[in-house]
């Protein structure tokens, strides 16, 4: 082995830019402490793990911050790992959106009979694998940030692990999320064989300009395909309301928000520096996944009675609006790109306000049927007038952030010049938004009109850790909504050039 | 490496896919279903190992090399799942997992 070694050339240091790393480096350090925390402190005083892991996260935005006031792309690896705008405003939602899980998940998990240290572990280690997606831009990886934010995410959702609800969640979204990243990876050998690179750059230089054998387009399939399962597009979505009522409810509104961003970021690199050249397949496929995903996730919405399978169906709808750019990547790219950035930052802030509003009405009722959220308007109505704003932002009803959202969505579809692709879509899209609106203003009826089920009119505790998460979310979805900031941050991410 | 043999091990890496993919659509039983997804994963090893021995290029034994140590993890994950399933309800028949409808 020493006499292999000492034949080979002089080993040479890579120069690694390690302000370009910082952000990753902080929430590994926030990782290792919230281990030696979680083994050092009695269990009466477990209370700080969330803690330190809030604070972890938030430290970790310090160096994203001095990065972006730098300004500086910069590209590590030889060209494997990129830090530009469009990772800067990806890592920061990824680290905000995280903060806010660990917020919602304070009172959750110390309430329940769950373990504590470990869950906190594991929520910081599938974020850090997401802010390595937001920055790779090879195949190798985007492939090991995948699974370093998947495989934490398959034990959370099997997190309550004595109930056979929990661990169908955990079943169904290991299974169907192994299986597709092994298509995905299949995909992926074709790529690499008929490119003979891993990174993507060399991958668009290569097979993206117009090479039409049939296995590159076979591997182009598979590897949307795998991610398809990951952001949960119909006919992928199966596993979606399964896993999301079986998980605890936190983890619910991390897979749905944070995880489903991640999937969208990897298909976002893939399609606009991998196959740029092959918009033939790319646009056609994502067409009929948006058109798809939105209408069968409306029409099974509009029968659920549990708000967290609504939840998890709306979420499948919403996936197909933010797939649909993608059908117009072809004549309209940095528009696609901006819509579905802007379409991320604003999806992320509405739902997770749902999500907490679901936990805190669940403190008093203990159940996620709508039907148990008759009078909340009696006795909560702080929470109700919450829930009905986020319910009509994720409706698209102006001035809140969702209404933005489908603006931006509909303008990428409609622009430079009319389509027939992307004016069909437009018109699928816009029928979509007024089904969607049924159910969401169902469940407003219900808070604001239908009576008290139980009769029960003690006001709903909200812990201080809900509080601010709710604050957070109505917050920034009323700013995205009057304010042109969201746009402004998918302007701002260009990804840097191949 | 000539092409002639590159063909061949990309057909035994397209035979073993195939495989994978019918055994996770048809196999009830969850033992068998990561079995089957490992046999997916060595396709993914021998195309990758092969393609890299035919270019002369380090990066698909590389990539290989990750693939490998990563679905170990995997597969370290999946097989705990399966255990709790099975001390919970004493079957790891995947029909029988269905308690969750809608």
């Amino acid at each position: 082995m020493l006499s292999l070694l000492a034949q080979g050339t002089e080993f040479v240091r890579p120069d690694v830019d390690f302000h370009a790393f910082a952000p990753e480096l902080v929430l590994t350090g926030a990782i290792v402490l919230v281990l030696l925390v979680d083994l050092f402190t009695p269990a009466s005083s477990r209370g700080v793990v969330p803690q330190v892991a809030g604070v972890g996260l938030l430290a970790a935005m310090v160096p994203v911050l001095t990065l972006a006031l730098d300004g500086t792309d910069r590209s590590l690896f030889g060209g494997a790992y990129a830090v530009d705008n469009f990772a800067l405003v990806l890592k920061a939602l990824f680290l905000v959106a995280g903060y806010v899980v660990v917020l919602l998940s304070t009172n959750y998990i110390a309430e329940g009979d769950y373990d504590e240290g470990e869950y906190y572990f594991l929520l910081l280690s599938s974020i850090l694998g997401m802010t390595v997606m937001a920055s790779s831009r090879d195949l190798i990886s985007i492939f090991v940030a995948l699974e370093l934010l998947s495989i934490p995410a398959y034990m959370l959702a099997g997190w309550r692990k004595r109930d056979l609800h929990g661990n169908e969640a955990g079943a169904k979204y290991y299974l169907m999320g192994v299986f597709a990243s092994a298509v995905m990876l299949y995909g992926m050998s074709l790529l690499y064989g008929f490119a003979g690179s891993t990174l993507l750059s060399d991958i668009g230089a290569t097979i993206g300009e117009g090479d039409t054998r049939p296995l590159v387009t076979l591997g182009i399939i598979l590897v949307i395909v795998g991610f398809a399962f990951k952001v949960s597009a119909v006919p992928f979505h199966t596993w979606a309301p399964d896993t999301y009522e079986g998980a605890p409810t936190p983890i619910t509104a991390f897979l749905a928000v944070s995880s489903k961003a991640a999937g969208f970021v990897a298909l976002l690199q893939l399609i606009l520096v991998a196959f740029p050249g092959r918009t033939d397949v790319v646009g056609p496929l994502m067409w009929v996944l948006a058109a798809l995903t939105m209408t069968v996730g409306n029409l099974i919405a509009l029968r659920q009675t549990n708000i967290v399978r609504l939840l998890a169906y709306s979420g499948v709808a919403q996936a197909g609006f933010i797939l649909a750019p993608l059908a117009v990547v072809g004549t309209n790219p940095d528009g696609a790109l901006q819509a579905i950035i802007t379409y991320l930052l604003i999806y992320a802030a509405m739902n997770l306000g749902a999500f907490a509003v679901v936990l805190a009405v669940a403190r008093k009722t203990r159940s996620a049927e709508i039907s148990t959220w008759g009078g909340l308007f009696e006795y909560a109505p702080g929470l109700t007038v919450l829930m009905s704003l986020f319910l009509f932002s994720l409706a698209g009803i102006p001035p809140l952030g969702g209404w933005l959202a489908k603006f931006v969505v509909f303008r990428s579809l409609l622009e430079p010049d009319l389509t027939a692709g992307g004016v069909t879509l437009a018109v699928v899209v816009g029928v979509n938004s007024v089904i969607a609106l049924y159910y969401y203003a169902n469940v407003a009826r219900q808070m604001w009109m239908m009576p008290n089920p139980d009769g029960d009119r003690t006001p709903v505790r909200i812990p201080v850790s809900l509080g601010a998460a709710l604050t957070l979310s109505i917050g920034v979805t009323v700013a995205f909504g009057v304010t042109n900031l969201a746009t402004r941050f998918g302007d701002l991410a260009h990804l840097l050039p191949a | 490496m000539d092409d002639l043999l590159l063909n061949q091990f990309l057909l035994l890496g397209a035979v073993l896919f195939c495989l994978g993919v019918y055994g996770v659509l048809v196999r009830r039983n969850a033992v068998l279903v990561l079995m089957s997804i490992e046999l997916i994963l060595n396709a993914v090893n021998i195309n990758l190992i092969a393609f890299g021995a035919w270019r002369g290029d380090v990066a698909g034994s590389v990539f290989a090399l990750f693939v490998i140590a990563i679905a170990a993890a995997e597969v370290g994950v999946g097989l705990a799942i399966v255990l709790l399933i099975y001390r919970n309800r004493r079957s790891v028949d995947l029909d029988d997992i269905a308690e969750l409808k809608g």
